[in-house]
């Protein structure tokens, strides 16, 4: 066994630790392992000096997937920078009608803003359905983004939501839709130095509804085989005059498919348009076979859960 | 135990006070508070970390093995490689019950000439920390040359498949074969003449069916502490099933002499089986041994996954005949398991239960045990049964479709009972076949009506169970406490339940007796906690303890008042003149004698070392409804229920436990365990995240239903209960798939795109 003893260190003096230091009373002679910077700044400003000092650095969210990659060896960072301590990180405010949220604000929190959930109740079941009530406690929308999964749960969600990512480096801030933050399985469009520091929700327009669906084999603690995400706005006739739809798991990185979005503007979304939104979200899909199922299966399932995301949107947008 | 003796437990009828109740585990509070030392546990002062370095080859001859960086490095204490181990010539030895090709056994612990699997251990390496052990692992240089490889049982069985043991010749089979073969044996269960059954079928089903291997999922990795010391003498601690297994193989692995080497086991977090091996302690041991110090192993998850258990996968087919009034003429099956590296998979005792639920004329049960490049198959709970039963009791629902019969009653009118000649042998003397049966008929949920997309099926399943080597100490401490030794590691809650049968037998509060799992050194020989056996057998040998202290104790009795022993009778705790006749004395108490006890003769206690025998075998029944999605072929358990024969229930909500805990791992290897491999032979999900174990919202509460036909050969009626509920399970789901669908799947895991796909046949989509 071994101990993340990372935190601890953080809040003392002492700047440098082993991450990998074994349990036990006799661990003195155990500090002849990897050794790793952990750094915890408190300013966005310090954050980017240290990455932009350490091509090997790694940012530090909720670590539920660094840690997890640490201890199977698959990454061996020289610097850990920890960004829990940056106030923006970790607030969410608001700005212009819409919310801001910081890049280290937890599924846990983010649960429990009520006035969040109730615009965004798609994103938040996305972000909450990511692991079990102990990784929620940790877990981020800033991490689940720059792990760069194609399974992550999240960002089909805020990819439909119209989410926008604000990313810091040390050439200064810019703005980029989260779609293009994820270039393919583990990799970013960020560069060196630079971090996300929030997400922008734009203020909303008027019945608009989202929501999120993913098919796994079991009902909790499993990756998504397929991930949709859906947001729609209706018109004070039941007309649907903007659609976003965000598939995740089934390509290198989260789809945005036109044609699905296009399957539901300026139909009433009923059966007709939801069959042709199915269709269009399979044709968009392109699975590989892996561990989790088979392009098959994949493709005729992003189908199903795009059709059954929209129907809970459409509800969500007529206020049901 | 001889008939004699057994009679005598027959003999004194009396309420039960502690049997059939629930009282609080002796390990409760150690294990929900995080107490329990587990194997992974114990510190030792001076100790190192240990590593071990696996194949990432699934099939690969070793060349040659250079570690000389690895020992340079700072930190890095030893290294052992095959060399640090002499070679096993092949010969089967006994341990207990268990027999195992020492040959194949230091090959599974070691590589020698070859990596046979993907995790295969090929060194192992001591250090100051686990950072640098591992560290040191990448530094050494395996010359490996990859061969083809074979994983498949149908595949390995091929005669141009990749040649595991060019020393391997099928044995079962008649003339020898000229040529070795991935097939290291053909076995045969027959009785009757199944072509005569089969001629007086009016029906008959023949299908095909294919299991995956499945790994037990207990949630303890394997660990271990060894140390070594300079006069020679060794010690390990290690979570075990079996302590005296550990010392046997690995005193003879590292050369030592058993007297030399001490083995306590841990507290172990689940083992299912899987355990009944041994991978780590002979190379901390070997490891000791060169550097002086205590090391430490503990497996990684994806260890466990690589290179430990699990059970086998299977291709089989099924003949089953059966006439129009529902009587099953004949039935047939030819099982091929893979046994993974090395020989030795469950296709034995899934060849034997295969048709044991059923009364039959005529059957005849082939099996091929066969080698391919995975890890070594170990021990599962029930096995090979349940991989036999999934085929068996797939056909036996269709056939009851086919003859238009409650697939309880098709069961029912077919029962194995008490006089029922069993194909593998023995006669059954009195089981519950029977009434598992009508126990699911009655149950409530047996009539629950079902919903669109949903469905129910039924199976039924058995397992042996064991007795075997067992040795008890009971001493009773000078306040009349009892200190009760044996030598089983308590996997279920065995020790309380032990206690309990203590606590009846001398007629005290089970709170007044602590239990504890004595080391080798304690005790004499037991065999490992394994087939059902411990409640049964150390129950058993327990309660002769109890009987012989129960002797003493009345003799100190007739002692103090003079008069003789037969005289004094033991009641309520307490020894009392057996009749006015023999006079008027005041009753002694457990703790009166026990005080007295230096002045009357010195410590009492009793201790038994016997070879149990008369196991009573436990069937089950179960029923499941499931419902489907039809758009993706997800399969939800809305209800299960399982009825499982316990003999009689020591503590019922320890055996409801078992039921459950059976059920749900069954549940799993329906609908989506499943090793998966890439085209190099190695395992791609060697964790639980894509290892698909259920979760508990995934799961109903399971329905246990204990029903109690009594083992007459143990004095509580005691038969093993951990096993036989995990048989029915991957049948019952597939049924219950039918059920709800229409649609019939011969091959595990029923996994969505599996499911989803059969669906889509059936659709013509
Ligand atoms: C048991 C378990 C279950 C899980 N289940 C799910 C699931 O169901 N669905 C799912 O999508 N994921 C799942 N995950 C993965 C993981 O929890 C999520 O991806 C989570 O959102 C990661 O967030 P984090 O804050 O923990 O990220 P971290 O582990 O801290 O970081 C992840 C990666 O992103 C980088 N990073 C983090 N923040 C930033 C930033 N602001 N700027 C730049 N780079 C950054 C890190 O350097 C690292 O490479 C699971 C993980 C575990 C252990």
């Amino acid at each position: 066994m071994t101990t993340f003893r990372g935190a601890n260190c953080g809040l003392g003096a002492k700047p440098v630790c082993s991450v990998f230091t074994d349990t036990g009373s006799n661990a003195t002679e155990g500090s002849g392992g990897v050794e790793m910077r952990y750094e915890a700044p408190e300013t966005m400003k310090a954050a980017v000096a240290l990455l932009a000092s350490d091509e090997h650095g790694r940012v530090l969210a909720g670590g539920t997937d660094l840690l997890v990659q640490l201890r199977a060896d698959t990454i061996e960072p020289s610097l850990v920078v920890d960004i829990k301590k940056i106030d923006e990180m970790c607030a969410i405010t608001r700005e212009n009608g819409g919310f801001r949220i910081g890049a280290a604000v937890t599924g846990a929190e983010l649960g429990e803003h009520e006035a969040f959930k109730s615009v965004w109740p798609g994103v938040v079941e996305a972000l909450e359905l990511i692991g079990s009530t102990q990784i929620q406690g940790r877990a981020t929308m800033g991490g689940n983004l720059c792990n760069a999964s194609p399974a992550a749960d999240s960002v089909p969600a805020m990819i439909a939501a119209g989410a926008i990512a604000t990313i810091e480096g040390p050439d200064g801030r810019r703005d980029v839709p989260v779609g293009e933050v994820a270039t393919g399985p583990g990799r970013t469009s960020l560069r060196a130095g630079e971090l996300v520091a929030s997400f922008l929700f734009p203020e909303q327009a008027p019945r608009t509804g989202d929501a999120y669906l993913r098919f796994i084999p079991r009902t909790e603690m499993d990756i998504a085989v397929v991930g949709a995400g859906v947001c729609l706005t209706l018109d004070d006739s039941d007309v649907c005059v903007a659609a976003k739809v965000s598939l995740g798991a089934v390509a290198a990185r989260a789809l945005a498919p036109e044609a699905a979005a296009k399957a539901l503007i300026g139909t009433p979304v009923d059966d007709a348009a939801l069959a042709e939104l199915s269709r269009a979200a399979s044709a968009a899909a392109q699975p590989i076979d892996d561990k989790r199922g088979t392009r098959e299966f994949r493709i005729q399932v992003t189908g199903v859960m795009a059709r059954r995301a929209a129907e809970t949107a459409l509800a969500r947008a007529k206020g049901a | 135990m001889s008939a004699a003796e057994d009679l005598d437990y027959q003999e004194k009828p009396h309420e039960l006070k502690w049997v059939g109740t629930n009282v609080a585990r002796t390990d409760g509070v150690d294990k929900v508070t995080g107490r329990a030392r587990f194997g992974a546990d114990l510190i030792m002062s001076g100790m190192l970390f240990g590593a071990v370095l696996r194949s990432p080859h699934a099939h690969a001859r070793i060349n040659g093995i250079d570690t000389s960086r690895a020992e340079a490095l700072k930190g890095v204490k030893a290294v052992v490689t095959r060399n640090d181990f002499e070679d096993q010539p092949s010969e089967m030895i006994q341990v207990g019950e268990l027999t195992v090709n020492i040959r194949d056994v230091i090959r599974n612990v070691l590589a020698r000439e070859k990596a046979m699997y993907d995790g295969h251990a090929v060194a192992a390496v001591a250090a100051t920390s686990a950072s640098i052990a591992r560290k040191a692992l990448k530094l050494i240089e395996v010359d490996y040359e990859v061969l083809p490889h074979v994983i498949d049982v149908v595949e390995a069985m091929k005669p141009d498949a990749p040649l595991l043991d060019e020393k391997q010749f099928t044995d079962g089979v008649d003339p020898k074969p000229d040529k070795p073969s991935n097939v290291a044996k053909r076995l045969e269960i027959k009785l009757g003449d199944v072509e005569k059954g089969f001629a007086e079928a009016d029906v008959v089903i023949e299908r095909e069916y294919k299991t995956r291997p499945v790994h037990q999922g207990y949630i303890e990795p394997h660990a271990c502490v060894a140390s070594y010391t300079e006069d020679g003498q060794g010690e390990v601690w290690c979570s075990t099933p079996g302590h005296f297994l550990v010392r046997a193989i690995t005193s003879r692995l590292c050369g030592i002499e058993v007297s030399k080497l001490k083995v306590t086991a841990s507290e172990i977090g689940g083992g299912f089986g899987g355990k009944n091996i041994v991978y780590l302690e002979p190379l901390a041991l070997a490891l000791s041994r060169k550097c002086g110090r205590p090391v430490k192993i503990a497996m990684h998850r994806s260890e466990v996954f690589r290179a430990t258990g699990p059970t086998s996968g299977a291709h089989m087919k099924v003949k089953i005949g059966a006439r129009r009034d529902g009587r099953i003429t004949a039935g047939w099956a030819e099982l091929m398991f893979q046994a993974g590296a090395f020989p030795g998979s469950p296709v034995f005792p899934a060849a034997m239960c295969a048709y044991a639920c059923y009364d039959l004329e005529n059957v005849l049960v082939i099996g091929y045990d066969v080698i391919a490049n995975r890890p070594k198959t170990t021990a599962y709970r029930a096995p090979g049964a349940q991989i036999s039963a999934f085929a068996v009791e797939s056909a036996m629902d269709e056939m009851a479709r086919a003859l238009g019969i409650d697939p309880v009653d098709f069961r029912l009118m077919n029962a194995a009972k008490e006089g029922t000649k069993a194909a593998y042998g023995p006669t059954f003397g009195p089981v519950g076949q029977v009434e598992t049966l009508k126990a699911i008929k009655n149950h409530p949920n047996y009539r629950v009506p079902l919903g669109p997309n949903q469905g129910r099926g039924v199976a039924s399943g058995f397992w042996f169970n064991i007795g075997g080597e067992t040795s008890v100490t009971m001493n009773v401490n000078d306040d009349g406490t009892i200190a009760l030794t044996v030598g089983n590691p308590d996997l279920s809650g065995t020790r309380t339940s032990i206690s309990v049968m203590a606590a009846e037998e001398l007629g005290i509060d089970p709170e007044r007796i602590r239990p504890a799992v004595g080391d080798t050194t304690s005790l004499g020989f037991n065999f490992i906690s394994a087939g059902s056996r411990t409640t049964f057998a150390v129950g058993k040998a327990t309660v002769d303890a109890a009987r012989v202290v129960i002797g003493e104790l009345r003799a100190r009795a007739a002692a103090a008042w003079n008069i003789p022993v037969e005289a004094v009778v033991w009641e309520d705790g307490r020894a009392r003149p057996a009749s006015s006749n023999a006079g008027d004395f005041e009753p002694l108490s457990l703790e009166d004698i026990a005080r007295d006890a230096k002045k009357t003769g010195g410590p009492i206690a009793g201790h038994v070392e016997t070879n149990v025998s008369g196991a009573g075998p436990s069937f089950a029944t179960e029923a499941v409804d499931v419902e489907v999605d039809p758009e993706t072929g997800h399969i939800k358990i809305l209800r299960f229920t399982a009825a499982q024969d316990a003999g009689r229930a020591i503590q019922p909500n320890l055996v409801e436990g078992q039921y459950q805990g059976a059920a749900v791992q069954g549940i799993g290897w329906a609908l989506n365990e499943e090793y998966i491999y890439d085209e190099r032979g190695r395992m791609e999900n060697p964790g639980f995240l894509d290892y698909r174990m259920p979760v508990a919202s995934d799961l109903p509460m399971i329905d246990a239903v204990i029903v109690e036909v009594p083992n007459p050969n143990h004095p509580y009626g005691v038969r093993g209960i951990g096993e036989t509920s995990i048989v029915p399970v991957m049948a019952a789901v597939a049924n219950a798939l039918e059920d709800a669908t229409g649609v019939r799947i011969q091959e595990l895991p029923l996994s969505p795109p599996r499911v989803l796909k059969a669906l889509n046949e059936k659709n013509g989509s």
